[in-house]
């Protein structure tokens, strides 16, 4: 079975955003970074194709900068890449997204795709499920742990209860959480290996893919300046106190 | 502890502009690397370190190393699984050579990331450094035979190796070493003695550990002359290459230690039990002292290498708690309300002074690493011998000028804490307790700037410094255009005079046989060629960041460029306020009645 995993390249969290005045786009630099949440859904898929030696292809749309992000995934063990990138796709939306990455997965013949439950920097959480709409094959989400079997694959499905366990055939797309798997860390060689391996490089002409209608970002407001904490004095019934309040906050 | 987060855009910065990756890019053999890739696996490496080495720094701080009845060292919690993650991902092989297994990555990159695993754990990045100058003797003077059986091991990490000089009654003098190896009839040595202060004498993280031991053999001439290099297997091979037998090796007791707790100091005793601990000559009877040079020196450079380390932790360290301990008014401002520390001007100056000192320091290791790349792989003669020369003159001045500044640094850090720096919970009291060694081990500062004057100075008649010294004076010209260097300039202008000065006089007095003069002054001017070097290398940042390179965003170069002028304004002139120091004589240490 061969895995095509989508991932993004972002902007090293570590390091202040900025945003395009007027688009309110990210500014993205040169140098980006593997999103960290995209590890899991690399790892699921080295582990997946492992017993029946099928391949893993990251997918990615973006500016492709150094390309640092693609190779680190390639440095784990992916066999191949596919970069999307265009100037007409700056500032797309999730759909967009979704169109494009379907676009370019339906070049490959792949029994299932994998991506995070969202991106740490744009945070949209829908393209997994579009993504398998415009594939028209089954979405399974939020798993916390794949296996996948004879033309079927099952995962458990994080729900705030526990979890559901739900099974579809292949091929499907599954989004897998943080914590799936441990994500290896590339070895030495794995990173050497990865310079030689194959960057498809394809533009919006070469998928004839179409970009959505466009979603515009109106007005950005600051997040709030984190208050200081409460402290509660423990004098034998400090736990009455964060009982109430959980109940306040509905945690319990 | 706060975390470490590799700097990796300072780290490439100063790779690439200040030590002229480039030019070691294109030796024999490296055309792998451009500075792509040296981001590459070093992002890598660093995202490694900073996970899995850094977080079990306080917890083998805390737990240690400790003896277990059975004589054998067991290492804190968590040590064992993250040395197996090291060496399967193949970090501890990346710079060694490619025809014993290792990645053949330049030296120079091997620095960097030994640098990482020092900032992220001290203690813990010493078993590999003390492997790799194993590595290192077997593959100058090892025989064939012995590199078969042992050096893949060692490149792999499998097998980690040790450095057995030091005896109760020799230290800095080995030529004092006692232990005994006696030669038997199939060629093999039976060796018995004790040497103490052995880091990583044993644990528990390989199947084997090779030791090599500097020993005497029966009849051999007196001090230094008759010494000899032996490796001692802890297990002996069978003869599928296996660890076989115990060889009769013994861990008496571990020291315990100011700091570097993970790190194992034992206390080794050698044929306690009769037999003798069998060992196998290394390079030619009584040439062990120089060939143990060999792998002192990557030692030493390696240790200079924990002044960088800790520099940077406590810097990192000492930032994250300027930025949220909030205490007094802002200065010169109207607002009433209280401020983060690091708004205050004098907490602002102890950042600035650790992280250009840090920076100064780390662009030193770098250019010298890179000599170590051309003294070996250059294409010409010239270039191998100048790089070897800048090399051995450098590497006292990185040992001790950077493992000073180290503690200092470190100190300085807690300084920025003020109570709490001092409070163990903190984390920056433990970076002062493990950067004390550093001066000490792998040769006392003091004989490092030994070496340096009675040693370095002379090659060449003085050539050799002379030459760097006019080098660093052609800098002065790169800075001339740029109007913000001005200062920078005049500072470094008479930095590098001064530097002159002193080391003219040490020739003179060293020509005249007036050794006691040059020695009572070498310790200063080591500081002073260490500080003037740091200000040489700044310059040559800020001229760089000037140009704007690419690959670096706007704000970081303009950072650059305030962090070097500061070191050249404002830390750099200290250099020639140790010219009296240097130049003083032994008059009055002879005269004090100590
Ligand atoms: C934690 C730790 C780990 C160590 N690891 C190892 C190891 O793995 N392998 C190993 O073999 N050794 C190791 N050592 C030993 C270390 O290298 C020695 O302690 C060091 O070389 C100094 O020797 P010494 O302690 O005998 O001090 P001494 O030589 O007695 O020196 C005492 C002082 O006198 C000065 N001094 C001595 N001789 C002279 C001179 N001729 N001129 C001017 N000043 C002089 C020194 O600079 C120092 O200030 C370790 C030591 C420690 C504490």
């Amino acid at each position: 079975m061969n895995v095509i995993v989508c991932v993004k390249q972002i902007p090293d969290p570590a390091t202040p955003y900025r945003l395009e005045e007027g688009t309110n786009w990210l500014i993205r630099p040169e140098e980006q970074i593997l999103d960290d949440t995209d590890r899991y859904g690399v790892e699921m898929g080295l582990q997946l194709v492992e017993p029946s030696g099928g391949t893993v292809t990251v997918v990615s749309m973006g500016p492709a900068g150094s390309g640092q992000g693609i190779r680190q995934a390639l440095a784990m063990g992916a066999d191949d890449a596919i970069l999307i990138e265009d100037t007409s796709l700056r500032g797309s939306d999730a759909l967009t997204t979704a169109r494009v990455l379907a676009a370019a997965v339906g070049r490959r013949e792949f029994g299932l795709v994998i991506a995070g439950t969202e991106s740490t920097d744009g945070y949209s959480g829908v393209v997994p499920q579009m993504l398998a709409e415009i594939l028209d094959v089954p979405a399974l989400t939020y798993a916390t742990k794949v296996e996948v079997d004879e033309g079927s694959v099952t995962i458990h499905r994080q729900t705030v209860a526990g979890y559901d366990v739900v099974t579809s055939s292949l091929p499907a797309v599954v989004s897998v959480t943080a914590g799936v798997v441990e994500p290896r860390y590339p070895t030495f060689k794995g990173i050497m290996d990865a310079k030689k391996k194959s960057i498809e490089t394809l533009s919006m002409g070469d998928l004839g893919a179409e970009r959505a209608p466009e979603q515009l970002v109106l007005s950005i407001v600051d997040a709030a300046e984190r208050t200081a904490g409460r402290k509660i004095e423990d004098d034998g019934d400090a736990h009455e106190a964060i009982v109430a309040l959980l109940a306040e906050r509905k945690v319990i | 502890m706060a975390g470490y987060e590799p700097r990796l855009d300072e780290i490439v910065f100063t790779l690439t502009q200040v030590a002229d990756l480039d030019s070691v890019a294109k030796l024999d053999g490296f055309q792998d690397i451009d500075a792509d890739t040296a981001r590459q696996i070093l992002g890598e490496a660093g995202r490694f370190f900073s996970e899995v080495m850094a977080p079990l720094n306080r917890v083998g701080d805390r737990q240690g190393s400790v003896l277990t009845p059975e004589g054998t060292v067991r290492t804190p919690d968590g040590f064992k699984e993250a040395y197996k993650k090291y060496v399967d991902a193949g970090w501890s092989a990346a710079h060694l050579s490619e025809r014993w297994g290792g990645g053949g990555l330049p030296y120079i990159i091997g620095v960097v990331i030994e640098e990482m695993f020092k900032t992220a754990n001290m203690a813990f990045s010493l078993a590999p450094m003390l492997t790799h100058g194993a590595v290192e003797a077997l593959e100058r003077h090892g025989t064939d035979e012995m590199r078969a059986a042992y050096i893949e091991k060692l490149v792999s990490g499998e097998w980690t190796g040790t450095m057995n000089l030091t005896e109760p009654e020799a230290g800095s003098d080995l030529g004092a070493v006692r232990t005994r190896a006696e030669r038997q009839e199939d060629g093999t040595y039976r060796l018995f003695g004790t040497k103490i202060f052995i880091t990583w004498g044993d644990q528990d993280l390989t199947d084997n550990i090779i030791h090599l031991v500097l020993a005497r053999t029966p009849g051999s001439p007196p001090g230094t002359k008759g010494i000899s290099m032996f490796l001692v297997p802890k297990f002996i091979l069978d003869e599928k290459g296996d660890p076989g037998e115990r060889n009769d090796i013994k861990v008496v007791s571990l020291e315990h230690k100011l700091g570097i707790h993970a790190s194992p100091t034992c206390v080794m005793s050698y044929g306690e039990e009769g037999r003798g601990a069998v060992g196998y000559l290394v390079g030619e009877e009584h040439q062990g002292m120089r060939n143990m040079f060999t792998m002192m020196n990557l030692a030493r450079v390696g240790v200079g290498m924990e002044g960088v380390a800790i520099g940077e932790r406590a810097y990192q360290q000492a930032l994250g708690f300027a930025r949220s301990r909030v205490q007094g008014r802002e200065i010169g401002g109207d607002s009433k309300d209280s401020v983060v520390i690091i708004e205050h001007p004098d907490v602002r100056r102890m950042l600035l002074t650790i992280r250009a000192n840090v920076e100064a320091m780390r662009s030193l290791l770098y250019v010298v690493a890179a000599e170590g790349d051309h003294q070996i792989h250059a294409d010409s003669e010239e270039r191998r011998k100048l790089a070897g020369d800048r090399l051995a003159l450098m590497t006292p001045i990185v040992k001790a000028w950077c493992t000073d500044l180290g503690v200092e640094m470190a100190s300085l850090g807690i300084q920025v804490h003020g109570g709490m720096g001092y409070i163990e919970e903190t984390g920056a009291a433990q970076l002062l307790r493990d950067s004390r060694i550093a001066p000490i081990y792998e040769g006392t500062n003091g004989i490092q700037a030994i070496d340096l004057v009675l040693r370095k100075v002379p090659v060449e008649g003085g050539a050799v410094v002379s030459g760097l010294i006019a080098e660093m004076a052609a800098e002065l010209d790169t800075m001339s255009p740029h109007e913000d260097l001005a200062q920078f300039r005049e500072e470094l202008a008479v930095a590098i005079q001064g530097l002159g000065e002193t080391s003219t006089w040490l020739g003179e007095r060293l020509i005249a046989g007036d050794l006691r003069s040059a020695l009572a002054g070498a310790t200063p001017y080591l500081r002073q060629f260490g500080t003037v070097l740091g200000g040489w290398l700044m310059a040559r940042a800020a001229v760089a960041a000037l140009s704007a390179p690419s690959g670096f965003e706007p704000d970081f170069l303009e950072e650059k460029v305030t962090i070097a002028r500061f070191y050249g304004e404002q830390l750099l002139p200290v250099a020639n306020a140790l010219a009296p120091a240097v130049k003083g004589g032994a008059a009055l240490l002879d005269g004090a009645g100590l």
